[in-house]
């Protein structure tokens, strides 16, 4: 019970998904700008159905592909999970079949493509791909690394995102003592300075009379 | 979910000599290469086109008759049944991501006449894959592989023991390894292990060109940068990462083990070293 306390007080306190959400849209919406690219996505694995789902996206098809969801055993994303490796690839609509299957799933057809694994420790949490980077500058090894660090970032990102969906779902299923914590905590995040200011010397008055070696 | 426990039982049945040569004994253990002066890139795969050296290609498949890689001597796909138990079967799907197409046509554009054969260990999904990925390597050794290129790694700890000991079986039993270096700072296996040929990119275009690396544990750079590979569909892309590397150094080892087949890996990767293109292979 002490972890899913601590868990579910730590997701009211970090009012967390929207803002973890809003990290990773602004980590596809840098790496689009980095690379000059038409487009870039994260996916996250979702280990129970074991599918991609896309978590954030910039550029090309972002008003309606967040949520989409395909087989992990699928395409480049999907061998970028599973390998755990990089990979760039240039001259993509040569490829008959991925041509075929990114059209009907995502209504848009790249010619280059990086997919990069999202690693956090021993897991592989999803992919980050950059699509149709500019191809003035031939591709190079620094590029690859740059790649990487963004990939860093984004599985930081990701593994927050993780926590903070379970977290939440802990919350929801307890209903009970953690609940009321986090409702709390929760509350006082969306409360501005003025109002924070009483309610803070509420908690700090109830906290010293839990602390007090009272018997009740 | 936690991906299943690889099964912990040691890969082969091999026999235990004793460890130790008697005086009788020391005149029979020749080595079987002769070894010029001075080993030179001409010497080891000058004229080789890796006639009859069989190359597993450890991978999502590969696609069957590519024109750039022409006939393959076998392919089987590894699968997990609903009782849990991983069987290896007839691969009739071929490739489902590329990458093991790219890879075999790497090889094939290398080593025209070696024995290409596919083993499938990737495209059934996420979960389970490790244990197929071991089951699949175990596979490939049993058949007794010239070179195993394996352009993946894991970073499950869980399956490191298991595969450092399936890294050792190849070693010991002269099927060469070559494995693909991390493209980033991240822990993974099995390249990591001294018993495999691990594998970097270098951004030069020419095919034969590596390096020898004196600050392991990446120990060669091949090939990685821009290089036109064999895909899906009879096709051809520009592809980049450590995972096209990999197949050069695989090409490589195929063409010096066609022209000494006697060579041990620990033989083969000094012969490597030898004419490393920063040792003595620059010309």
């Amino acid at each position: 019970m002490t972890e899913n306390l601590q868990a579910a007080v730590s997701a009211g306190v970090m009012s967390a998904e929207a803002e973890h959400r809003a990290l990773l849209q602004s980590i596809v919406e840098v790496a689009r700008a980095i690379f000059s690219a038409k487009a870039s996505s994260i996916f996250l694995h979702d280990e129970e159905a074991d599918e991609l789902v896309f978590e954030a996206v910039a550029g090309e098809g972002s008003d309606s592909l967040i949520g989409m969801r395909f087989p992990s055993s699928k395409g480049i994303a999907g061998w970028t999970l599973v390998t755990r490796q990089p990979l760039v690839i240039e001259d993509l609509k040569e490829d008959p079949r991925f041509s075929r299957e990114q059209a009907e799933s995502t209504g848009y057809v790249p010619e280059a493509m990086m997919s990069v694994p999202l690693l956090h420790d021993e897991r592989s949490l999803g992919v980050l791909q950059v699509l149709d980077r500019s191809l003035e500058i031939e591709f190079s090894l620094s590029q690859m690394e740059l790649l990487g660090l963004f990939a860093n970032q984004a599985a930081i990102a990701l593994d927050l995102l993780q926590r903070a969906r379970h977290a939440r779902a802990v919350l929801a299923e307890s209903g009970s003592d953690a609940g009321v914590v986090a409702r709390v905590a929760s509350a006082l995040e969306d409360l501005d300075e003025e109002q924070r200011e009483p309610v803070l010397r509420l908690l700090a008055a109830l906290d010293d009379v839990l602390r007090a070696d009272v018997s009740f | 979910m936690a991906e299943p426990e690889p099964k912990p039982e040691r890969y082969t049945g091999e026999t235990l000599p004793a460890w130790s040569l008697p005086a009788a004994a020391s005149a029979e253990i020749g080595i079987g290469v002769e070894w010029p002066e001075r080993v030179t890139r001409e010497w080891a795969l000058g004229g080789s086109t890796g006639d009859g050296i069989r190359v597993c290609i450890l991978d999502s498949g590969v696609q069957p008759d590519h024109r750039l890689i022409g006939e393959l001597e076998g392919a089987v796909a590894l699968r997990k049944t609903d009782e849990g138990e991983i069987v290896v079967e007839e691969d009739t799907e071929g490739d489902l991501a590329g990458h093991g197409t790219a890879c075999a046509g790497i090889v094939r554009s290398l080593a025209p006449d070696c024995r290409l054969f596919s083993v499938r260990v990737l495209g059934a999904g996420f979960k389970g894959s490790g244990a197929i990925l071991l089951e699949g390597l175990r596979w490939a050794i049993g058949q007794g592989f010239d070179v195993i290129n394996m352009s993946l790694s894991t970073t499950k700890k869980q399956f490191s023991g298991l595969l450092h000991e399936l890294a050792d079986s190849a070693y010991f039993r002269r099927s060469v390894l070559v494995a693909s270096a991390h493209n980033m700072p991240v822990e993974s296996y099995p390249w990591r292990f001294s018993s495999v040929i691990s594998v970097g990119s270098h951004e030069e275009h020419d095919p034969l060109t590596f390096f020898y690396n004196p600050s392991p544990p990446v120990e060669f750079f091949a090939r990685g940068v821009n290089v036109e590979v064999a895909w899906i569909g009879n096709a051809t892309v520009r592809s980049s990462g450590n995972s096209f590397a990999t197949p050069h150094m695989s090409g490589i080892c195929a063409l010096i083990l066609a022209k000494h087949p006697e060579l041990t890996p620990f033989q083969l990767k000094s012969v490597l070293y030898l004419i490393a293109s920063n040792v003595g292979g620059a010309a």
